[in-house]
């Protein structure tokens, strides 16, 4: 055939090119760069406007706190050491000396004091204790001085907390930004700098290590401790395909996973090249929450019937799968956490569906349907709500499940209508301990109603002044009590149902040394082999 | 055909109005509210109003309508509600990876499927005929991520040859833009490849039995000229309206291979800002799409008098 010739030749050049190919590599990646996956891509880039934990996560990577906490829940000194008054209303943090910012100027008290104003606008345990607070100023360029106006145990826990907005210290041009606004600059005084030119959301963010960063001298110890950087440079990879991540990890063109999913596990726990392991054993925890204002459950009786049909077990089952990583967990708080008891077992989520159907039918029920909350488009929370209907179906419950996709269901959650004209009666969602493991963080177990309230809106005056006394408290024995009596008192009225406990596991390559087991994924500490 | 070529690029102008006005209108209607997204899990309901307030989202609607297509028409595709970056600059970064995967899929489509086309009308009913129907067939059959894996499994685990992932500009140099572009071009050129190839037997088949076939043989021309310089330039019109709406479809979303490959092009891109409910990201490129429909269609047509001399403009 006349096109033959022609046809062997763009084989033998095709062939050609193809026996390049292999010697030409992509310039492989610098022997100190470390390529991360993470949970999901970053776009948000303001650490106080946003609760996202990828934005949490990339704020540990570049600004720096003024206490860190320690593995043994205890707040440490990180950019500041503190002490207190006999009285206990005044705390004095004295910042350590050599704290630049990466614009190289230098960290001053009035740069904090404006940090932390505009993080207490934004965070839960941030306006508790402003509540307390009777002045915040800067006493020369090295010491902040907080005042209290009444006893508030708590500040140092405050900020110290790594949970979703840690009290992270900005120049105070940057600061002076109101906390509804996103910060347009990214200048911190963390162990690593931001790349902002290299910034491309849902793509990738690149951090360098700051060479004038100087770690404290104790060991690392979740955020506390030296935060001693070993790599030049890490970039966090978006992908949003997790076979493709797991393909990438596995030829070596990313360095770790921080979010393994469980069903892809198998594949890479019998790879030799890779570790697999749970960096954040805290985990999270999976709830339900129910919609006060309107029937059914604004009767609590009703309220304990659900309480009782749902089931921790069927639910992580459903949702996590593997036992592994998941247990059931009556503590409001997370087990293993200080505050932690395990509460009356007829009281936790059990799925006993006889005793939900017989308290059912006690409290009258008459069959107003429960408009469920179904996301669709999110793995770590569709599950939880098919299970709960059938929990509730079992049970004498009339459920209508509505799905749609997450960014509906935070749109609708908000809304305080009837659940017939665009409301809801109950939802589903997840939160890391370090956001529920004590009743100052917790935003669900509070009782301020309509107005304050977080979604669901239960009005309980008592539950507030549980949550005061709680943070007056000045011992742990103290605190234990009053946790345990606001568990008892949410259980027994269902302020929120706990579904059990899970965590992720995260994957490296044998490149990959000395990674911080810590609440939020950091980069200090680790190292990587040539 | 100036006056043609500029009568279509004004029709373009309601349509692109039309679509303007009915995306801003849906995206309002499907729900969703970018300051929840913003503000998290933990947000009261006094920090939600004011996010919206600072983004303008608390605007009437007719308000926000009118400041979006004045900024748009004076040349500013607004900022991302989420991140707060400059549409343009999103679109700038997205757009080389997808043009890239775009042209080469295309190319790739072209090369291998037009000639597989003619080859099957040529020696219709015989065993190379029943190859391409079965390969075609195959090549509808079996979704793209399915392709899209085996390949990586093939030529990037067990080969080596070939990274899993990612994309390399042009600029870095041929090699490594290749390395990185060949795989997600095949996968993406499978269903084209089938689909080309198909509608190029088909319309070659039409013409294989015309008069001027026929003519051409009786005259002793060469196979090859009467196939490829006769028969299949007579036969190109409904061709190259396929190839065209294929090239707008890459560029429109390809989020399937751009996923699996993890390529950051525009499909990613537009899925993202949908699930964020990032309006002035959507907005923007739900326009550039029907922008590149308008304008591609608008080359078809034009490519069509250069093919056939009976049509002009």
């Amino acid at each position: 055939m006349p096109v033959a010739p022609n046809f062997r030749r763009a084989l033998l050049a095709a062939g050609a090119l193809a026996a390049l190919l292999p010697f030409a590599g992509i310039q492989p990646a610098g022997a100190q760069e470390v390529r991360a996956v993470m949970h999901s891509a970053i776009r948000i880039l303001d650490p106080i406007i946003t609760t996202a934990h990828i934005t949490r996560n990339h704020g540990y990577m570049i600004y720096d706190t003024l206490l860190g906490m320690d593995e043994n829940y205890q707040p440490q000194p990180q950019m500041a050491e503190w002490e207190v008054s006999e009285d206990g209303l005044v705390y004095r943090f004295t910042l350590r000396e050599g704290l630049t910012w990466h614009d190289g100027t230098p960290v001053t008290a009035a740069d904090c004091v404006a940090s932390l104003e505009r993080w207490a606008e934004r965070d839960l345990g941030g306006q508790m204790l402003m509540e307390h607070t009777q002045s915040l100023e800067a006493e020369g360029d090295d010491v902040i001085v907080l005042t209290l106006s009444e006893p508030f145990t708590y500040v140092a826990e405050l900020l110290a907390k790594p949970s979703s907005v840690p009290a992270f210290m900005m120049p105070a041009r940057i600061a002076a930004t109101p906390a509804s606004e996103a910060i347009e600059e990214h200048v911190g005084s963390g162990p690593f700098r931001f790349m902002v030119d290299e910034f491309q959301p849902g793509v990738q963010a690149v951090y360098e290590k700051f060479e004038a960063y100087v770690p404290r001298e104790e060991p690392a110890s979740w955020t506390a401790g030296g935060k001693v950087v070993n790599v030049d440079r890490v970039v966090w990879v978006a992908m949003p395909d997790a076979q493709t991540s797991m393909n990438a990890l596995m030829g070596g063109e990313i360095d770790f996973i921080e979010q393994v999913p469980l069903d892809l596990l198998p594949i890479l726990e019998t790879n030799p090249e890779l570790t697999v392991s749970v960096v954040n054993e805290l985990g999270g925890q999976t709830m339900g929450r129910m919609n006060f204002l309107h029937p059914p459950f604004d009767d609590p009786a009703i309220r304990r019937a659900a309480l009782t049909a749902l089931s921790q077990e069927e639910t992580l089952a459903a949702f996590i799968g593997n036992p592994d990583y998941y247990n059931v967990c009556g503590s409001f708080y997370g087990c293993g956490t200080p505050l932690a008891t395990e509460p009356d077992p007829s009281l936790i989520a059990s799925g006993d569906t006889e005793r939900a159907r017989a308290m059912l039918e006690e409290a009258g029920y008459d069959g107003t349907p429960v408009v469920l909350l179904q996301p669709t488009d999110v793995a770590t929370v569709s599950a939880q709500p098919v299970v709960a209907a059938q929990s509730l179906r079992a049970a004498g419950f009339n459920v209508d499940m509505q799905p749609m996709d997450w960014q509906s269901v935070v749109t609708r959650r908000a809304s305080q209508e009837l659940p017939a004209n665009g409301g809801w009666n109950m939802f589903f969602t997840n939160w890391v301990v370090p956001e529920i493991w004590n009743p100052v963080v917790n935003p669900m177990l509070g009782g301020a109603g309509r107005e304050d309230g977080w979604f669901g809106w239960p009005d309980d005056a008592a539950l507030d002044d549980m949550r005061r006394e709680f943070a007056a408290a000045e011992t742990d024995e103290a605190r234990l009590e009053i946790a345990t009596r606001i568990q008892t008192h949410a259980l027994e009225n269902v302020i929120y149902v706990p579904l059990g406990e899970y965590r992720s596991p995260s994957a490296w390559t044998s490149a990959i040394g000395n990674v911080l087991p810590s609440p939020a994924p950091v980069f200090w500490n680790l190292t990587k082999s040539q | 055909m100036i006056a043609y070529v500029l009568r279509r690029l004004v029709a373009a102008i309601p349509v692109l109005l039309v679509v303007a006005v009915f995306v801003f209108a849906l995206l309002r209607l499907a729900g969703g509210d970018p300051a929840a997204i913003i503000a998290g899990d933990m947000a009261t309901p006094q920090q939600l109003a004011d996010i919206r307030a600072r983004l303008g989202l608390d605007e009437p609607l007719v308000v926000q309508f009118f400041t979006w297509i004045g900024q748009f028409l004076s040349g500013d595709l607004g900022t991302s509600l989420i991140s707060r970056t400059p549409v343009s600059t999103l679109i700038q970064q997205r757009l080389e990876p997808t043009i890239s995967l775009a042209v080469t899929s295309i190319i790739l489509t072209v090369v291998i499927a037009v000639p597989l086309g003619v080859l099957a009308a040529w020696r219709h009913g015989g065993l190379l005929d029943n190859f391409v129907s079965a390969a075609t067939v195959l090549g509808f059959s079996v979704p793209v991520f399915v392709v899209g894996y085996l390949l990586i499994q093939l030529f990037a685990n067990e080969l080596r040859w070939l990274p899993v992932q990612g994309f390399r500009p042009i600029s870095e140099g041929p090699v490594p833009f290749l390395r990185t572009i060949v795989l997600p071009a095949f996968t993406l050129s499978s269903i084209y490849v089938a689909l080309i190839a198909r509608m190029t037997r088909a319309a070659m088949l039409d013409v294989l039995g015309e008069d001027y076939v026929r003519t051409a043989h009786a005259k002793g021309l060469p196979e090859r000229v009467v196939l490829f310089r006769h028969a299949l330039r007579n036969a190109a019109v409904p061709i190259l309206t396929v190839i065209g709406t294929g090239f707008a479809l890459m560029i429109s979303g390809v989020v399937v291979t751009e996923s699996v490959f993890n390529i950051p092009g525009l499909g990613r891109l537009t899925v993202d800002a949908i699930l964020a409910r990032d309006y002035p990201v959507i907005q923007a490129l739900i326009l550039l799409t029907s922008f590149v429909y308008v304008l591609i269609n608008l080359l078809i047509d034009l490519s069509y008098a250069a093919l056939d001399p009976r049509i002009r403009y």
